[in-house]
């Protein structure tokens, strides 16, 4: 059976999301690794979230597609970047979040931070899902890239434990 | 020689100069369709005020991202150089982006670093660079050794020349004094952002 990572490189190469910026997570880790070891992608560590939207928000301007991966708690830290930069200037910035505080938390602060992520969501109106199945991801992924695009607005797509596994205590 | 070889070793030693005069000067030496980002304030409207190019970005929020974009932009269009205007208070939120810009040696980008001191757009109150923070020691430090102060206006120039001329990243300090902003950029976020896709021939 194919992993939910591997489904997620495979979509993100076939759109030509080429840049991947990020701030690791545990979760993310495989997907990290798979691309790392793909030589479509050009991939590489911020030191804030910030800095990896701002960096696909230039590069898109630029004409290269990229995403932003980070967790839970590093969504907390971009609300400004969405609403005074990819919101209004119409730039499809995608984001995928591994979805930590939920689903057998151990660090109540996570559970915090992860209770403001969809009413901020919500609150700046972004196109978001979250993936659950493995079946659902490769459709989740492909049409949510396919309108960000096109509408050119920014969307999130959220990885939760139900199908990732999450980060065990 | 190296870029800071015959340069400013501190900010103190640096002149202080007129911020509208060093991004004309800038600007006047842009004839291959260069890009460049404007940070928020009054960095940014100098830069609209010095000549509207179809190759400047004007940012109106996401303070401290100058840097990130204009690294997106260089990443994305290898082949032209990429300049990102920042001020001291933009810079100061945001200093991680300079070890990431060094450690991914993006050899099209050069960092200007407008820095008065002060947050002159909210009223003047000084930021940690006032107080003695060095910019150009903060991005040598995170990796960026092509940083280095601008001394006078013609050291500024000749930086740039060799920015323009050699691989990067380079950074440039250029202490800035008080002085009001030219001009102020349109607040039209989707049309700043059309041209600039178009000035970068992203879109026909």
């Amino acid at each position: 059976m194919t992993a939910w990572w591997e489904i997620v490189r495979d979509v993100l190469k076939r759109n030509q999301v080429k840049l991947v910026t990020y701030v690791p997570d545990n979760v993310l880790n495989p997907l990290i690794a798979a691309i790392h070891a793909d030589d479509y992608f050009h991939a590489f560590v911020t030191t804030r979230e910030e800095e990896a939207l701002g960096i696909v928000a230039g590069a898109w301007m630029g004409g290269l597609r990229g995403i932003v991966l980070m967790q839970t708690s590093g969504f907390a830290t971009l609300p400004n970047a969405i609403a005074s930069l990819a919101l209004p200037y119409q730039i499809p910035v995608l984001m995928m979040v591994s979805e930590r505080g939920t689903l057998g938390e151990f660090n109540v602060g996570q559970a915090s931070v992860a209770r403001t992520m969809r009413p901020v969501l919500e609150a700046v109106g972004i196109e978001h899902h979250t993936m659950t199945r493995l079946d659902e991801a490769e459709f989740i992924v492909e049409r949510t890239i396919r309108q960000a695009v096109i509408t050119q607005q920014p969307a999130c797509l959220i990885l939760s434990p139900l199908l990732t596994g999450g980060k065990a205590p | 020689m190296s870029f800071a070889s015959n340069a400013a070793t501190t900010r103190a030693e640096a002149k202080m100069m007129g911020r509208f005069d060093i991004t004309k000067r800038l600007v006047a030496k842009l004839h291959q369709d260069e890009a460049v980002i404007g940070g928020i304030g009054h960095t940014n409207w100098d830069l609209w005020a010095a000549g509207r190019r179809p190759q400047n970005f004007y940012m109106l929020g996401s303070m401290g991202l100058a840097v990130p974009i204009a690294m997106g932009v260089a990443l994305a269009q290898p082949e032209r150089k990429v300049f990102a205007l920042e001020g001291d208070g933009s810079i100061l939120m945001q200093l991680g982006c300079l070890a990431t810009v060094a450690n991914q040696k993006v050899k099209n980008l050069a960092i200007v670093i407008m820095d008065n001191g002060i947050y002159q757009i909210t009223g003047g109150q000084m930021t940690a660079t006032g107080a003695g923070a060095d910019v150009v020691a903060i991005a040598r430090g995170a990796g960026l050794a092509q940083a280095a102060w601008a001394t006078d206006e013609a050291h500024f120039e000749a930086l740039m020349d060799q920015a323009l001329r050699e691989p990067g990243p380079f950074l440039v300090g250029v202490r800035t004094d008080e002085q009001k902003p030219f001009g102020q950029t349109e607040r039209d976020p989707p049309q700043l952002r059309d041209r600039f896709m178009r000035g970068l021939g992203v879109k026909q």
